[in-house]
Order: structure tokens, then C-alpha cells, then sequence
């Protein structure tokens, strides 16, 4: 019989704040990166591609973009009889808003979590792109019998410019021993990747009792409150992750997918980062184009140059135009002569012809979605 | 139980193919790539769609494997529907015998039940072997102004060529009066594009009667029209002006995929109201290394590209490594150019590799004898080995690996 053993919950709104432009208008979760994906694709696919087909996403504000994007979740083969995806949206009812925290959340999806017949939830957040093999850490966590599996990853912490993160301090055997939030620390550390792996009474009972004290930081009122208490025991990634927590570490990633090796360890044949269809055509590049190192996807029009840039599906770019350095979402058009470099332009923009954009690598500008510039 | 529909779609699928050689040897011609990310039978399916019918029989007999594959449930095209949708109809056996679909007609003749489930008004007739785009509910509004029992979408082609095609001779009205099946001295220049709407009660019947003539070759260019005509059937033509390309031939093949690099060539694939679909790679975007030169062409997703590629339409995860150049070329889905190696005038079908320093396919002002001249073919699964040449108008079927 098939049995959905492990079910999955994703938090698409986590970290809005840390990316505030690309938020606006959309959910963490729905943020575009690489081209043709959104930031949720990658933990959807990982989940599914390790045999989880029975994924619930947390919403709070501003879903209509992940609405649209996700749809039936039949892209990521989820539009099944038994589990597929659901989308859960804000429960409002007397006396509850808005959630405050990833406890709150849970506790408005305590239903939900009851009626599901898994044994273990896998808990994630959109902030890592990455293929995990997640089997491998739901095996890890059936075998060692901890209460909760932490994933993480080892790499730099950067204080000055990470506003997000958690560190863990990890003994040995590989249990957790102490859990630091935001700390001012550099070096190489046991970075969380916002991906835990509990079983479902234990789940059930962290609710309810944080709930009744009016507890709501996951982070803080569970993981550092219960972390001499119960038993963490940490799972270290070694695939290859990164980590989206601030506009810096964003556009890096992006970047990053010029090399070839991330590329192969993101987008594997068994394992493919799954995305909405969008049926368009393949790109027609001009006779005047000059593309170097750069990411483009399906349905463009290039007669200009492109370099070391990431181009979504749909982009219209102009002849003698000038694109590096830079990221150009969906449906946008930059038209002829323009120069643009260190930008990062979010959908449906229109560039006029002539225009010039310069930002700095450390400092790309970024112009907001529809906007004429 | 089954709604009534006011027209459905029967795809004749079954064609071999012949004339494109190491092409088709393992699928059937609908299912042969085109155009970066599509395969044939994406336009038929598209265009049905786009007009408005929801039920199409998809008729195929040669090679089924990779376009039943392809077809699935229909979702890619709209296509899984509750009531309707797309069907994979293949030959079937009967309580008396079983056999083959020996013509185009009695291909329709032997899935009449299942027209009849639906119970159609009309009935559209398409093969999936051309490239253009339709809206067949405006060629339904034609049909049924006339009301006729018959019409057949035409395109006016040169005069020079019009004794290649099946030929209408109409009068003022449209309506038909002759059909020549490649006349040598030809009366007009309307040639049939193989699109038919029949009224079905007349339709069922031609089939039934063609079924029982021993004579028939059971096709509906040889027997059913002419039959009709001859009957006095009111059969008229439809004018039809946009682009329209059978692919039958590796030149033709070849000129196709060409002409969406042609801005002047009328074949918008952008078109949003309008638009092809087809089953997704699933693909990253497609990567261009510095270094690399792309221009002129068509690139989609899954490709790399770190060597010159030229007025050249390259399909999904196609990769061309440093230093190979790829002109005047259509590369299919998973095919490898090698370092250093040159494809020019050529069709490399799906997952070949094409060795280093490699040389595939000739230009032809570098070629003495004209007539030798040709797109070189390199059939699906081939490897060429490293420094290998291939000449113009080869069709590579089997490896060659070594010089």
C-alpha cells in the first residue's frame, strides 16, 4: 500500500523582510531566481523529488504571485488523489491575526496537521537553493530516534551583512548543543538551513503547549528554549546550498549560477528543480547579438549584448543595448542603446531607449515591478 | 455518457515518414522535432485548441511508441478533458479478424464508434505533417455558410509548382468542380493542404460505401472526394493565406526550421493568442560561456553553449563545446558537439555526439558537384567519432567512430 509517510510544510512568507524590494509585491517564496525559477521550487522539488508528495504552504500576505505560480501543483507532479500540494492561507478567526511567528503559523495549520496520516513532518522554509536528497535526512532521524533533525550547513557566517541567521554549536556525535540567533560571530559555522525534520506527535504537542503559554518564535521559544531539554541532533548538508537572506546574498546567488559546478549540483537529470510551464518559444537571438557568460531562458528576443547576466523568460532586449552585470526578470523590455549594468530589474519593466542604469557590485540598483524607466 | 459535440478532430498520425530517411526510422513523422522545443503534431493539437475543439482522435499506426509517449493524457495542449480530450487511437482487433489501417480513409472508417460516441455535426480531417497555423472554427463558419457537405482548406502555390500538389479547380463561388491529383498541365493553383470538414451523416456514409468497393484504396484523396464530387455533393474550397509547410522531405525538413530565423517568413510562434504548445524538458536556462558566439539563431532551455553557434536552431540540452561551430544546422534534444568539431548544412537528430574535430555536412560553394550537394543527416543515438568526416547529403544511420 502506498502510505505517505512523511509530509511536508513550507513557510513561503519567512524572511519577507529580508528582502523587502523583491517582496513588496510577492512572497519569499514566489521571489524569481535563475532565470526561470521562483525561490520555492527548490525546497517543492527536493521534497518531491524524495518521495514526499503530500506538501502544505504556509501563506501570510501577499500570495496572489504564489497562488498563480503554484497553482494545482501539477507541474511539480502534486495534483494527486492522495496528498499533492495544499496551499494554506491565513486562518482568520476572532481573537487571531495575522501570525507573528512560525509557532503562530503552525498553530493556525493545527488542524491540517492533525488530519494528515504521516508520521513525521519535514519543515522548510524558501530560503535555500539547493538539491537536497531530504530522504537521506528523514532516514538519519528514523534511525537515530531524535526528537527533532536539524539541517544545516557548514560555511561563513557573516554578521555585517546576514540579517537572518542561526547558528548551532554541534558536539560530536553530531548533537545540537546550543543555538545562537543572529550572533556577531565570523568564521566557519553550523549554519541553519530553516529545515527540520519531527515526528508528528511531537509536532502536535510543541503547538499546543508554546501556544498555550502565547509563545510564537520557533527559533527562540522552542529551538533555544528546549535545546538542553530535548534531543537535536543536527544532519549536515553536503550538497551544495546557499543560503538567501539579504539583497547582497541574492543577487551572489544568481551570480553564482554562471558556474558550471553549482549548476550540475542544482539541476540534476534524476532530480530536476521543477518550475511553472510558461509554453514559451525558444530564444531568438538577432544577428547583432553578443552574449558572453550569461544565464537566459526560453522566449526571449536578444539583438543587443548580454554579459555575465541572468535573463528570465519573455525579455526583450534592443539592438546596441548593453546588459551586464545584472539581473532582468520576466516580460521586461529594454530597448535599444540602453546600458545597464549592476541592475536588477524585477518583471514587466520597460526600459526606454538610451537609458543607463549603473549600479555597483556591491550596491546593484534595483527597479521595482512595471515601472517605466 | 458522452456529450454531444458540435465538431471533432481525427489526426491521421500513422504516416511513416519515409522520405526522412534515418529521421523516422524509430518514430513516427508527427513526432519529429521541430523548431527548438516543439515536435509536428504540436501544431495540429495547438491549432485545435486554439479553435475551440476539445475532442481529437489521434489516428496512429507506424511507430507509436515515442508519440503515445509524447501525447499522454493530453495535459501540455489542454487536451485532458472530462468530457472529450485527446485519444491515442491505434488498429485494434475485432471478433472477426483484425487489421491495419489500409488507407486514410479506412483509418476513419474503423474508429466510426468512436466518432459516434460524440455524436459530431462535424467531423475535421488533419494529418500531423505540416507546420502552420489555423483557426478551424472560421473554416467551420465557412462550411456551414455553404452549407456543404464537404470543404477543403487550399492554398494558392506558384503556378510552377502546382503540378506536385492535389489541385482544385473551382468556380466564382468557391465551390469545386474538378479535383487532379497532380496534374501535369495544371488549371488553376489551389492546392489541397490536406484539412477537411465533412458533415458527418455524409461522411459516415462515402466511408461505409468506399469500405465496400474492393477497387478503393480506401484514401480520401483517391476515392471519398472524387466519390463525392462525382455524386454531385456540394464541396467548396477554403482560401486559406498564412503560413503553411509540409515537412515530408529533410530539405523541406531543414527550410522549416530555417524560416523561424527569417523575420519576413509569416510564422509568429510569439503570437499569444495563439499559441503552440508542447511538453516541457523540465530544463535549467540555457547557458552561454564567454567566449562563445550566438547569433542568428534559436537556443532553448537546457543547452550550453561555449562554441560558435550561426543561424542555427538548437534544441533542448543540446551542448556546444569550445571551438565547435555549429551553422546553418538544426541540432535535436540531447545532442553533444564536440571540441573543435564543425557541423554546417546539417540535421543531427536526438542525443548524437558528434566527436572532436569532427566535420559534419558541407556549404555548398564549398562543394564542386552541385547535385552532391545536400543537408548532411545524422540519425538519433549516433556517435561520430573524433576527426571524422561526414560529406553533404550523408544519412548517418550507424556509428562511425573511427577516421
Amino acid at each position: 500500500m502506498r502510505d505517505n509517510r512523511v509530509h511536508g510544510i513550507i513557510f513561503s512568507n519567512m524572511h519577507d523582510h529580508a528582502l523587502s524590494e523583491l517582496t513588496e509585491k510577492r512572497t519569499m517564496g514566489s521571489i524569481p531566481i535563475g532565470g526561470r525559477y521562483r525561490l520555492i521550487d527548490f525546497i517543492l522539488s527536493n521534497m518531491v523529488n524524495s518521495g514526499i508528495s503530500d506538501i502544505g504552504v504556509v501563506t501570510k500576505s501577499n500570495y496572489q504571485s504564489l497562488m498563480d505560480h503554484l497553482g494545482s501543483g501539477r507541474e511539480w507532479d502534486l495534483a494527486r488523489k492522495k496528498g499533492g500540494l495544499c496551499i494554506l492561507p491565513p486562518f482568520g478567526h476572532a481573537g487571531s491575526g495575522i501570525y507573528r511567528g512560525k509557532l503562530e503559523a503552525l498553530h493556525g495549520i493545527l488542524g491540517y496537521i492533525r488530519h494528515s496520516q504521516a508520521k513525521y513532518f519535514v519543515l522548510a522554509d524558501c530560503d535555500v537553493i539547493a538539491n537536497i536528497d531530504l530522504k537521506k535526512a528523514v532516514d538519519q532521524h528514523v534511525d537515530t530516534g531524535a526528537d527533532v533533525t536539524i539541517l544545516y550547513k557548514k560555511g561563513l557566517n557573516m554578521p555585517e551583512t546576514v540579517q537572518e541567521s542561526t547558528v548551532f554549536e554541534i558536539d560530536e556525535t553530531g548533537r545540537v548543543t546550543d543555538v545562537f540567533i543572529n550572533p556577531q560571530i565570523s568564521g566557519e559555522c553550523n549554519i541553519n538551513l530553516n529545515m527540520y525534520i519531527i515526528s508528528k506527535d511531537l509536532l502536535e504537542k510543541v503547538i499546543t503547549e508554546t501556544s498555550s503559554r502565547n509563545l510564537y518564535s520557533f527559533r527562540k521559544d522552542f529551538l533555544q528554549a528546549s535545546v538542553g531539554k530535548l534531543w537535536f541532533q543536527g544532519y549536515e548538508v553536503k550538497e551544495e546550498a546557499r543560503k538567501i537572506n539579504c539583497m547582497k546574498s541574492y543577487y551572489e546567488a544568481n551570480m553564482a549560477m554562471f558556474d558550471e559546478d553549482l549548476r550540475n549540483s542544482l539541476f540534476l537529470k534524476d532530480r530536476p528543480i521543477y518550475t511553472k510551464v510558461r509554453d514559451e518559444v525558444p530564444t531568438t537571438y538577432g544577428l547583432s547579438a553578443k552574449v558572453s557568460n550569461s544565464l537566459v531562458a526560453d522566449g526571449c528576443v536578444i539583438d543587443g549584448e548580454v554579459e555575465n547576466s541572468i535573463i528570465f523568460r519573455g525579455v526583450q532586449i534592443g539592438k546596441d543595448a548593453k546588459v551586464k552585470n545584472s539581473i532582468v526578470m520576466q516580460g521586461t523590455t529594454i530597448g535599444e542603446k540602453a546600458n545597464l549594468d549592476y541592475v536588477i530589474i524585477d518583471k514587466d519593466v520597460t526600459v526606454s531607449d538610451s537609458r543607463m542604469l549603473m549600479g555597483f557590485s556591491t550596491y546593484p540598483i534595483f527597479i521595482s515591478k512595471g515601472s517605466i524607466v | 455518457m458522452f456529450r454531444k459535440k458540435e465538431m471533432i478532430a481525427m489526426l491521421l498520425a500513422g504516416g511513416q515518414g519515409s522520405r526522412l530517411y534515418a529521421l523516422t526510422r524509430n518514430l513516427a513523422k508527427p513526432a519529429v522535432p521541430y523548431g527548438g522545443k516543439y515536435r509536428i503534431i504540436d501544431f495540429p493539437l495547438s491549432n485545435c485548441v486554439n479553435s475551440g475543439i476539445d475532442t481529437v482522435g489521434v489516428l496512429t499506426q507506424y511507430q507509436p511508441l515515442v508519440l503515445n509517449e509524447y501525447i499522454g493524457n493530453g495535459q501540455p495542449w489542454d487536451l485532458d478533458r472530462i468530457n472529450g480530450g485527446v485519444y491515442v487511437l491505434p488498429p485494434y482487433q475485432k471478433s472477426k479478424g483484425s487489421d491495419w489501417y489500409t488507407g486514410t480513409a479506412n483509418a476513419i472508417y474503423q474508429n466510426i464508434p468512436f466518432i459516434e460516441r460524440y455524436d459530431p455535426e462535424y467531423v475535421v480531417v488533419l494529418s500531423g505533417d505540416h507546420i502552420y497555423k489555423m483557426d478551424y472554427s472560421k473554416m467551420l463558419a465557412y462550411h456551414k455558410q455553404n452549407n456543404a457537405d464537404c470543404t477543403i482548406a487550399v492554398l494558392e502555390v506558384p503556378m510552377e509548382e502546382a503540378s506536385r500538389f492535389g489541385i482544385m479547380n473551382c468556380n466564382e463561388d468557391m465551390s469545386i468542380y474538378e479535383f487532379e491529383e497532380k496534374p501535369p498541365v495544371p488549371k488553376s493553383n489551389l492546392a489541397s493542404m490536406g484539412i477537411y470538414i465533412f458533415t458527418w451523416s455524409k461522411m459516415k456514409k462515402y466511408l461505409e460505401e468506399d469500405e465496400q468497393d474492393p477497387n478503393s484504396s480506401k484514401d480520401f484523396g483517391k476515392n471519398i472526394l472524387p466519390k463525392m464530387l462525382a455524386d454531385g455533393q456540394r464541396m467548396f474550397a477554403w482560401p486559406f493565406d498564412g503560413y503553411w509547410k509540409d515537412v515530408g522531405t529533410i530539405d523541406s525538413l531543414w527550410e522549416a526550421n530555417m524560416d523561424l530565423l527569417d523575420p519576413n517568413v509569416p510564422l509568429d510562434l510569439r503570437d499569444p493568442s495563439w499559441r503552440i504548445y508542447a511538453r516541457n524538458p523540465i530544463m535549467p536556462p540555457h547557458y552561454i560561456a564567454k567566449g562563445a558566439v550566438v547569433q542568428d539563431s534559436m537556443v532553448t532551455e537546457g543547452c550550453k553553449i561555449e562554441g560558435t553557434v550561426d543561424f542555427s536552431v538548437l534544441f533542448a540540452g543540446v551542448t556546444v563545446e569550445q571551438g565547435a561551430v555549429v551553422r546553418d544546422s538544426i541540432v535535436m534534444p540531447g545532442s553533444v558537439i564536440k571540441a573543435g568539431a564543425v557541423v554546417e548544412y546539417a540535421i543531427v537528430a536526438e542525443d548524437c555526439v558528434v566527436g572532436e574535430g569532427a566535420h559534419v555536412g558541407r556549404r555548398p560553394e564549398e562543394t564542386e558537384d552541385k547535385d552532391a550537394w545536400g543537408v548532411a543527416v545524422i540519425g538519433a543515438g549516433v556517435r561520430i567519432g573524433a576527426g571524422v568526416q561526414v560529406g553533404p547529403k550523408a544519412m548517418v544511420e550507424r556509428d562511425i567512430l573511427e577516421v
